[in-house]
């Protein structure tokens, strides 16, 4: 019992984070039917952003999140700029998936020219702290990860629901037509709704290499990940990909302890096809039409 | 055959008969070896493009039942000890007929959702037998990989037998999109892909019709990845089960004309010997990534239609030269992107 506590409180811990970086994908696929596979790789240039910042300037990791956040923002709204405003048309979401997956294959490319493709991880000198409470040890790294990762959902939902930029956000989500009808410059949202969402990727990656070594490959991993937990919420949800994203957190950790660590990324797409089959637009979603 | 034409049978015959006599011509197995890659290509290029391209569903997972194939052949051969020389040839369809029934149930739950959920459970099927190869150490071996028995050819032309295994899979791939795009399942494929809720509302069995089509396209990509893991001799999961080789499968379709007949090996002709160049060049290495996104980005942007459809656009334009074809309208119908 004392186990599945633990890996249960380990698995919320590691689904927080993967709720943020989440989040940011079903966000933009929202306001602009872009499924952003570049995320993951998206992820792991903070992270390596993070680790230079660390390593030679002596950044604390969840300081560079500061610095990190804003510039990813930047580059995401000139990726789409640069790439995805020319996608248009009625075959305009496909293209979409597979000009950002070039987008991660040139990260994933550049990443390796930098720093080689050996395994790096960012070490602050608390990375192994662990707090002791009614017999369950918390992680310091992962339980600030997870701090962060909750402050940063925090402010995002604030801006959605609280900012003029965040209202026409939610009606370029709910119809994107009526909304241009109303005023709203929906070019401009999609541009900022993508640096939105790269933002959070690159919040999450700047902690994530505090808690997992990662190399430039590592992209693919999370992809995967990141993909199952918006589906499995339903595309477009935002509670939905948090809640998905808690429970593959949970999921794999006690495969992880019950039965062995290789089965539980596999665990998790066991999952993911069960649910589809039950609910096909996931568990938050609105089945979606024809191309 | 109901719209067998003289051009189009010549042109079929005269590019397999060529492409036949290409490694009897050509000793040099470097070259050879680029002719069985681009083969390789080509023919999973248009096995994407019988479902994907026809349908309209983008698959992302195919490179998992390449993996299913290599492994299928690799398992068979190694623990069962089947025998080695041409026979594995010989149990290609089998293993192409064994892979699409294996792989029917899953799709047909993951064809359940349409777009582009559809595309990520597909995706995320490659994982899975990814993962799928690394832990069932017992018959795959994991991450050492698998060794399949070396064959005793001829080591002056040790690549032309799977050379030409390739290209038989390849001109099976053709003939079957051949028939298909002239059949009541081809009409029924452009159908769901210009509008699947109206296909449906006249009475088509969309998912008969999407599933018959899912078949053919992964008992070709397992048959092609047999012939691969044979070729190779030795497979392992990162290799045999490459997003990167299905992207680049994909990335030829777009690049020679999705949901034509010859848009994919048109597509492969083209880049496969660029890609190899590139490899030999830089070395299978980081700068090779760059490039790839490079060009991949610079074909999405610029030439999202292909070759094929964009010069028979031309071919109009220059006074109505390009034969009157019966099926332009399923082509360059309404739906087609402009």
């Amino acid at each position: 019992m004392h186990q599945i506590v633990q890996a249960c409180i380990v698995g919320i811990l590691t689904g927080g984070i993967y709720a943020l970086m989440a989040s940011g994908l079903t966000l933009v696929f929202g306001i602009m039917k872009v499924i952003n596979v570049a995320q993951g790789a998206l992820v792991i240039l903070a992270a390596y952003l993070s680790y230079t910042l660390f390593s030679q300037l002596h950044v604390d990791p969840f300081l560079s999140i500061v610095l990190v956040t804003p510039a990813m923002f930047v580059l995401g709204v000139a990726a789409q700029l640069l790439f995805i405003r020319s996608l248009r048309g009625p075959e305009g979401s496909e293209l979409s998936l597979l000009v950002t997956w070039s987008i991660a294959l040139g990260i994933e490319g550049v990443l390796s020219v930098v720093y080689k493709t050996t395994y790096r991880s960012t070490i602050p000198s608390y990375a192994n702290r662990t707090w002791d409470i009614g017999g369950y040890h918390i992680s310091l790294v992962r339980a600030g990860a997870f701090g962060a990762a909750v402050l940063i959902l925090l402010l995002l939902f604030l801006l959605l629901t609280r900012t003029r930029l965040g209202r026409a956000v939610r009606a370029t989500v709910q119809n994107p037509t009526s909304a241009r009808l109303l005023g709203v410059d929906t070019d401009r949202v999609s541009a900022l709704g993508f640096g939105i969402g790269v933002s959070t990727a690159a919040a999450a990656g700047a902690v994530y290499g505090v808690i997992y070594p990662f190399n430039p490959g590592s992209h693919y991993d999370l992809i995967s990940r990141l993909l199952s937990i918006v589906v499995l919420g339903g595309l477009g949800s935002l509670g939905g990909a948090i809640l998905a994203a808690l429970l593959m957190g949970v999921v794999e950790a006690l495969v992880a302890v019950e039965i062995s660590p290789i089965w539980s990324a596999f665990s998790f797409f066991v999952v993911l096809i069960a649910i589809l089959l039950v609910r096909p637009q996931g568990m938050f979603g609105v089945r979606e039409r024809t191309l | 055959m109901r719209r067998l034409n003289a051009v189009g049978a010549a042109r079929g015959a005269a590019f397999v008969s060529a492409l036949a006599a290409f490694p009897f011509v050509v000793h040099a197995a470097w070259i050879v070896n680029i002719g069985v890659i681009t083969l390789m290509y080509a023919g999973l290029a248009t096995a994407w493009n019988l479902f994907s391209g026809y349908s309209g569903y983008i698959s992302l997972g195919q490179a998992a039942f390449f993996g299913l194939g290599a492994y299928s052949l690799g398992i068979l051969f190694q623990h069962m000890s089947a025998g080695t020389g041409y026979r594995p040839f010989e149990v290609l369809p089998l293993i192409g007929l064994g892979v699409a029934l294996v792989s029917l149930p899953v799709a047909w739950i993951a064809l359940r959702t349409r777009a582009m959920t559809f595309a990520i459970v597909t995706l995320t099927l490659l994982f899975i037998v990814q993962q799928l190869a690394f832990n069932l150490h017992g018959i795959t071996h994991g991450s050492t990989g698998l060794e399949l028995p070396t064959p005793r050819f001829s080591v002056a032309n040790y690549d032309r037998p799977f050379y030409l295994a390739m290209l038989a899979v390849v001109t099976l791939a053709l003939l079957l999109c051949w028939h298909v795009r002239g059949s009541k399942l081809g009409l029924m494929l452009f159908a769901i892909r210009e509008d699947e809720d109206k296909a449906r509302g006249v009475g088509v069995r969309v998912t008969g019709a999407k599933l018959v089509a899912w078949a053919l396209s992964v008992g070709l990509t397992a048959m092609i990845g047999g012939v691969w893991a044979y070729y190779l001799t030795f497979i392992y999961p990162e290799s045999s089960v490459d997003p990167l080789v299905m992207i680049g499968a994909i990335l030829m379709t777009f690049l020679g004309g999705k949901g034509t007949l010859w848009g994919p090996v048109v597509g492969a002709f083209v880049l496969v010997p660029a890609q190899q160049y590139l490899l030999t060049r830089f070395g299978a290495n980081q700068f090779y990534l760059i490039a790839y996104a490079a060009v991949f980005m610079v074909v999405l942007l610029m030439l999202p239609r292909g070759i094929i459809p964009s010069l028979r656009d031309v071919s109009q334009r220059m006074g109505g030269h390009g034969r009157p074809r019966h099926d332009v309208a399923v082509e360059a119908g309404p739906g087609a992107p402009a």
